[in-house]
């Protein structure tokens, strides 16, 4: 899958770190007319989510608005030890997950 | 001298005005379906319901003037402490011209820390960009960039 996650690997107790996400996908808008005319059909990325070891810390809503390829950048409060997931899902079924670890002192 | 580069000039000039003719005509032909100001207006009531939105406490970080509408960097930062007492709960994005008003919709809490959100988007057309902010309070603010557009997105269509 090609997402790319930046997390830093260590933080301090309480510290606000800035996460960065960025996923490959087309993001077609549903708008568009191919050669013969016809409208190409939406496929878009929908949904993404971001949990701290298992709490929702961040959620978005995309549209077709978003550019291609979707860079978020949010920041959280570094709490404990652990695993951030990430999970973007949309449309035909489309599902990405990917983790990254933080050591929290 | 001056008569060997009269024409030339005036010929560049026609040359001109006929290619802005054709990007007009061009603009004009690509436009399916487009979010007006009302629809925009329709997306926000239907998104944070009848509640007033005041101008303020949002900073909405976009170039006013964008080369290429496929991919615009935004930020969008609200004045707040972020505890669990007073913190943002949603920031949401619309347009006037894209075909659709809605651009983004982000759920924050108060483990953010930081009510900032960076992310990129697409414009076709020049326009105004709205933020709006909802606080753990109930309240709503907003910030209104104007954005000019050279190259607009969604323009690029396959068919002949």
């Amino acid at each position: 899958m090609s997402a790319l996650i930046n997390v830093p690997a260590r933080a301090k107790r309480g510290e606000i770190i800035t996460i960065k996400t960025l996923i490959s996908h087309i993001m077609e808008t549903g708008f568009r007319h191919g050669v013969t005319g016809d409208l190409i059909p939406r496929d878009i990325i929908t949904s993404f989510v971001c949990r701290y070891n298992g709490e929702e810390i961040f959620r978005a809503e995309l549209f077709p608005a978003c550019a291609a390829n979707p860079f978020i950048t949010f920041n959280t409060v570094a709490t404990e030890s652990g695993t951030l997931t990430f999970t973007w899902s949309g449309d035909n079924g489309f599902a990405a997950t990917e983790t990254a670890s933080i050591a929290v002192e | 001298m001056e008569r060997e580069t009269d024409p030339s000039r005036r010929d560049m000039l026609k040359a001109a005005g006929t290619l802005a003719a054709g990007c007009g005509a061009l603009l004009l032909r690509v436009s399916p379906a487009e979010a007006t100001p009302a629809a925009m207006q329709a997306a926000i009531r239907n998104v944070i319901g009848e509640a007033a939105v005041k101008p303020g406490k949002v900073t909405l970080d976009i170039p006013p003037l964008v080369e290429n509408g496929n991919t615009v960097a935004l930020t969008v930062t609200v004045d707040s402490p972020m505890t669990p007492a007073s913190f943002v709960k949603a920031i949401h994005i619309f347009n006037e011209k894209n075909p659709q008003p809605n651009v983004i919709g982000i759920h924050l809490g108060p483990r953010a820390g930081k009510a900032s959100v960076s992310t990129r988007i697409r414009l076709a057309d020049s326009q105004k960009v709205i933020a709006i902010a909802e606080l753990s309070d109930g309240s709503f603010w907003s910030d209104t960039v104007d954005v000019v557009v050279t190259l607009a997105a969604c323009v690029e269509d396959l068919s002949p």
